[in-house]
């Protein structure tokens, strides 16, 4: 989020598009309510299906799944064309007056630079008109038709009402009605909250569908501001501090990139993350890319990261493809290129697409390691479950170890909310019997590997051996004192120009502004600096008084970056430092310094005449509507259909799916077509169960106990399916058999000229746990990812559905 | 429940019984706003969790509803309905279903045995279990279709309004575990009175008919409902739109009471007057007689 889920009740539209904010967010729900009751707010749904959010929603509109890029480029239509823009702030925030070079263009739905070899682009072409001074050109009049608002205009100039409705199939007054109450928003004193999950990420254009918001939310000036925002809904209690920690596999701790082959020496790794100003005055804030990756090195390294060995950059593995995301890894499993796999937290059984190929995957592993609370499908992918786990554990030579874990309640720790907020917890009980941290597991299986490297050597050991683990239990170490570590501590005393001393050795760092590339300073993870100072443990304030009753409660737990609470914030005041809206003012500029109740995302002392943007982080310091090279699928969102549609994609039929999505050459092979699977799939989550997890919780299970996929009644009358029968839902993968809920919540649609209909299939049941058991969703999904993200296509595929007899169990 | 004293006690069923003097205890009510709620059924967890009742793991029936119905171990439920309206716009109606705890319990005036549903003076219409025969006439005298008879012991549950929490100040499970404030409870006044203002906001936003659920026919409720469309309750999974308690009931309890206590009262006059005039039977000489020729011819 850039906002926090106390702050959506600042707003005044809150669109939920590509989510179920009531369904999987009930709790966070709440300040929609809030929102609704206090600040008579208006709550837009669009969705495929009629959800428990659209039961409280003013306005409900469908959608045809993985169509949103298509709606979100009409709305941009639309404020354009209506000029329901925030004009002052999209000209002084955003990049709309740069001009974009020539050789940048938009054909037949290829962006320049693509090769059709190597399925990928040179974006060399996507970037700004650069100056003899250096600086990207701009037009303040904003005539130049190379501005970048005059090709976001042309781009989505193709996105009429008329074929908008075609491709989504959502009825042209409902998209006006939505587009309306979207632009009521652009007045300077109005906010519009989006608040958004896996209805937008599991797609093949999950990316771009996220920024197609962002770009809606930057002409209508709602992004730093109260009660607007980008709003990611994270679907595990603590994803955020996962991704946060860099349990990706292309990233560290910080959002700082894992090097690449290409990047042999750290020299050549800080080329491309100079992080100039691309204009005049901006801070660029990643131009301290290297204090933090420095200090993040002597982090894990200590003495042996020195200025002579470039900081141990040696150690850091170098990736030969651009991740080993899941996708890839389940595919080399597949392949017999992976035969361990160590699974902490995680049961891909269910959770990843085409459970066939997930399952034949793992029974062709040496070893498995599952570390869990709970016994999960994956544990157990050898056992045969008849034809919801078909298996044959004669011929499966996998050895697993199933390693029981303690559960948040069972340990102290931090999660990191959707707010960006790390809350402490502390244990309530007692693990039950042999159960253990995955701290302590995973320090064990260090200590033993550390162990057997020292005995045995090694090709290269030095980045296991020289690995710091000075903690005062090193079997088990506490999650205070690696919260600590993570927060960062002055290795030597820190001193300034003038010789004095700033930090005295040891001393625990207030925030990352104190870190150093020159070796004296350590810290786990940057962002996270300030989480755990010499004051004490920031995570741990429970205090939750809040100035102005504006939902930041800046006392409670601790925000990162900086206790922030509103990313941008900047941007809520005006390019003289006035606020916006006065009404929910977040920061402003008071004659010597930006004061307000949210700590300023900003230098505090730049002046308002010194034109700094608000968007520090980017080198431009403008918020990109044109995202230059930094989209796989090209710089402006455009619409691709899913990967399994019914159509061919209306505006550029040759070039119908993203053309740099995620696709191994198997996987494709397994694709359905129209003509066999009529039927357009999404997955979903249900309220009553948390993924796989809660089937395990008696309660959870007695109030939805049995899996079931949700056809609408025309399509049901069609098929002659009635209520509760059992059917066969199947895909070019598989085929699940369940009971059938024929409801009225999902909707013939119109679409290209012709009717389409939408399944709806619930992930949570497997063969483990109280509930009934279940095939999974993963049995029909396709085995695709999003162009940058890798995230899968869960939400649109093809499928087909017949009545069956009732199962024999 | 055991929280509340015989002096809470404004009603006992089958008995004129009444304390010495009623505690006086401010009115109570659970409101819960049908236009807020998600039916995320966080309050049925709650409620099994606070009462410690699990209910059989079901199927999957055609809907959400789960479990399908209340139960002896089910005392709350979400009852989902897909409903049109005239102009073909589609509402996902949700109503969590429950004991409505009347002002005027027709469970109470059905049951027989004394003291086996009491109500306080907060409202509050409790069971006790102890005193239950097992007769079900409480569920014949619900207008609600709400208590359920356990073929386990032959007794009758329902939800006690967490009377056992309210005594001691807390609020009921299901209120407290609701995440969008649907459920809140407090006086009945104050319910009210928050009621009002959510109604004007649900007209503010085109729910001409929205209003308050507490209905009269049952001397009101200490569960009221605030519905988008209060002209047409039963819309909602067939709430009653005006219910009262089943004639028979208030015939057997109500009219048929006082005449079967003056029948009973009459027939004992009428055998006194007719011992006073007519004096006892006695046994005549004639009939020893007869009764000996009886005797004889059988032998």
């Amino acid at each position: 989020m850039t906002n926090t889920w106390q702050d959506i009740k600042n707003a005044d539209v809150i669109l939920v598009m590509g989510g179920n904010a009531a369904e999987a967010h009930p709790c966070g729900f709440k300040w929609v309510t809030e929102a609704k009751q206090h600040n008579h707010a208006k709550l837009v749904v669009v969705d495929p299906r009629f959800t428990r959010t659209a039961s409280v929603a003013d306005f409900y509109a469908p959608i045809r799944p993985g169509t949103d890029i298509a709606f979100l480029n009409g709305v941009m239509r639309y404020l354009l064309e209506k000029d329901a823009i925030q004009r002052d702030y999209v000209l002084a925030f955003t990049n709309a007056s740069l001009i974009v070079k020539e050789g940048y263009g938009f054909q037949d739905g290829l962006f320049s630079g693509f090769s059709p070899e190597t399925k990928d682009y040179d974006r060399s072409s996507w970037d700004y008109e650069i100056g003899e001074d250096g600086f990207a050109k701009s037009d303040p009049t904003l005539t130049d038709p190379r501005c970048v608002i005059n090709l976001l205009k042309q781009h989505v100039s193709r996105y009429t009402p008329e074929t908008v409705s075609r491709i989504c199939g959502t009825p042209q007054e409902k998209l006006l009605t939505v587009c309306e109450l979207i632009a009521s928003t652009a007045a300077a004193d109005k906010a519009l909250t989006s608040m958004y999950a896996l209805g937008w990420t599991q797609h093949s254009v999950g990316s771009q569908n996220i920024r197609a918001m962002a770009v809606v939310q930057l002409l209508l000036g709602n992004i730093g501001v109260a009660g607007g925002g980008m709003n990611a809904l994270r679907g595990h209690s603590n994803i955020q501090g996962l991704t946060d920690m860099g349990l990706l596999s292309n990233l560290m701790p910080g959002y700082l990139n894992l090097p690449k082959d290409s990047e042999p020496t750290l020299s050549d790794y800080m080329k491309t993350r100079g992080f100039k100003p691309l204009r005049p005055g901006q801070t660029s804030y990643w131009q301290n890319y290297r204090k933090f990756l420095v200090s993040f090195q002597k982090s894990i390294y200590g003495e042996a990261a020195t200025a002579d060995n470039d900081w141990a950059y040696d150690y850091l593995p170098k990736l030969d493809v651009p991740g080993y995301d899941i996708l890839r890894a389940f595919d080399m499993m597949f392949a017999g290129k992976i035969n361990g796999y160590i699974c902490q937290g995680f049961n891909p059984l269910q959770s990843f697409p085409n459970k066939k190929k997930i399952r034949a995957a793992l029974g062709k592993l040496k070893f498995l390691v599952v570390m869990d609370p709970l016994e999960t499908e994956t544990a157990h992918f050898w056992q045969d479950h008849g034809d919801k786990n078909p298996s044959d554990p004669s011929q499966i030579a996998t050895e697993v170890f199933l390693l029981p874990t303690t559960c948040f309640a069972e340990e102290d720790g931090s999660l990191t909310n959707s707010s960006r907020w790390l809350q402490w917890h502390w244990k309530a009980a007692d693990a039950p019997g042999q159960a253990r941290s995955d701290i302590a597991i995973m320090s064990g299986l260090f200590r033993r590997m550390r162990d057997m490297y020292r005995k045995d050597g090694g090709a290269f050991p030095d980045p296991i051996l020289n690995l710091t683990w000075n903690y005062t239990d090193p079997i088990a170490p506490g999650p205070d004192e690696l919260a600590r570590e993570i927060n960062g501590r002055a290795l030597v005393d820190v001193k300034d120009a003038g010789g004095a001393v700033l930090l005295r050795a040891g001393q625990l760092l207030d925030g990352f502004a104190q870190l150093r590339d020159d070796g004296t300073t350590a810290s786990g993870c940057w962002i996270y600096s300030g989480c755990w100072t010499e004051r004490g443990n920031t995570m741990a304030r429970r205090d939750a008084t809040d100035p102005r009753e504006q939902g930041l409660a800046p006392n409670w737990a601790f925000a990162w970056p900086a206790n922030r609470r509103i990313l941008y914030n900047r941007a809520s005041a005006d390019a003289s430092g006035k606020p916006w809206n006065p009404a929910k003012a977040l920061i402003q500029w008071n004659g010597s310094s930006w004061t307000g109740i949210d700590v300023p995302d900003y230098a505090p002392t730049n002046k308002p005449e010194a034109g700094v943007g608000p968007f520090i982080m980017l080198a431009e310091g403008m918020a990109r509507l044109f995202a230059r090279d930094q989209m796989r699928e090209g710089p402006f969102p455009e619409h691709y259909e899913p990967f399994e549609s019914p159509i061919a994609n209306p505006l550029h039929p040759k070039v119908s799916a993203n053309p740099v999505a995620r696709v191994f050459a198997g996987d494709a092979a397994e694709f359905g077509t129209a003509d066999k699977f009529p039927y357009v799939a999404t997955t979903y989550r249900l309220t009553e169960h948390f993924h796989f997890w809660t089937k395990h919780a008696k309660i959870n299970a007695i109030l939805q106990p049995e899996e079931f996929i949700e056809i609408g009644e025309a399509l049901a009358t069609e098929k002659g399916i009635g209520q509760g029968d059992w059917v066969r839902l199947s895909s070019n993968r598989g085929s699940v058999v369940a009971k059938a809920y024929v409801t009225k919540r999902l909707k013939p649609m119109t679409v290209d000229g012709k009717p389409v209909h939408t399944i709806g299939m619930p992930i949570h049941w497997g063969f483990t746990g109280h509930a009934h058991k279940g095939f999974g969703a993963n049995v029909l999904t396709p085995f695709v990812g999003d162009a940058n993200s890798e995230t899968p296509e869960f939400k649109a595929f093809l499928v087909n559905v017949e009545k069956t007899a009732v199962p024999v169990s | 429940m055991a929280d509340f004293q015989s002096l809470d006690v404004v009603r006992r069923s089958a008995s004129t019984e009444i304390p010495p003097q009623v505690r006086t205890l401010p009115e109570v009510a659970k409101l819960i706003d049908v236009s807020r709620c998600i039916g995320c059924k966080a309050c049925q967890a709650a409620c099994m969790e606070w009462n410690d009742l699990r209910q059989d793991i079901g199927t999957f029936e055609g809907s959400y509803d789960n479990p399908a119905d209340l139960s002896p171990a089910t005392w709350t439920l979400m009852r989902f309905t897909e409903w049109e309206d005239p102009q073909g716009n589609l509402e996902w109606l949700i109503r969590k279903d429950g004991c409505m705890h009347c002002g005027d319990p027709g469970c109470l005036k059905a049951c027989p045995s004394p003291g086996a549903i009491v109500q306080y003076a907060n409202g509050i219409v409790d069971f006790i279990s102890e005193n239950c025969i097992g007769c079900g006439y409480c569920i014949k005298g619900c207008p609600f279709n709400i208590p359920r008879l356990s073929q386990a012991d032959q007794k009758v549950y329902k939800c006690t309004l967490c009377s056992d929490r309210v005594a001691v100040g807390q609020e009921p499970a299901c209120a407290k575990s609701c995440p969008t404030g649907a459920i809140v409870f407090g006086t009945k006044s104050d319910m009210t009175a928050w009621a009002g203002e959510r109604i004007e906001d649900l007209k503010s936003r085109g729910f001409e008919q929205a209003g308050l659920y507490d209905p009269p026919g049952v001397g009101g409720t200490h569960v009221m409902y605030v519905l988008h469309h209060a002209d047409t309750p039963s819309i909602y999974a067939g709430l009653p739109d005006h219910p009262h308690i089943s004639r028979l009931v208030q015939a057997w309890k109500g009219v048929m009471k006082p005449i079967a206590m003056a029948g009973l009262a009459f027939t004992a006059v009428v055998g006194f007057v007719h011992w006073i005039a007519a004096g006892p039977n006695e046994v005549q000489p004639e009939d020893e007689a007869k009764g000996r020729d009886v005797l004889d011819n059988k032998r």
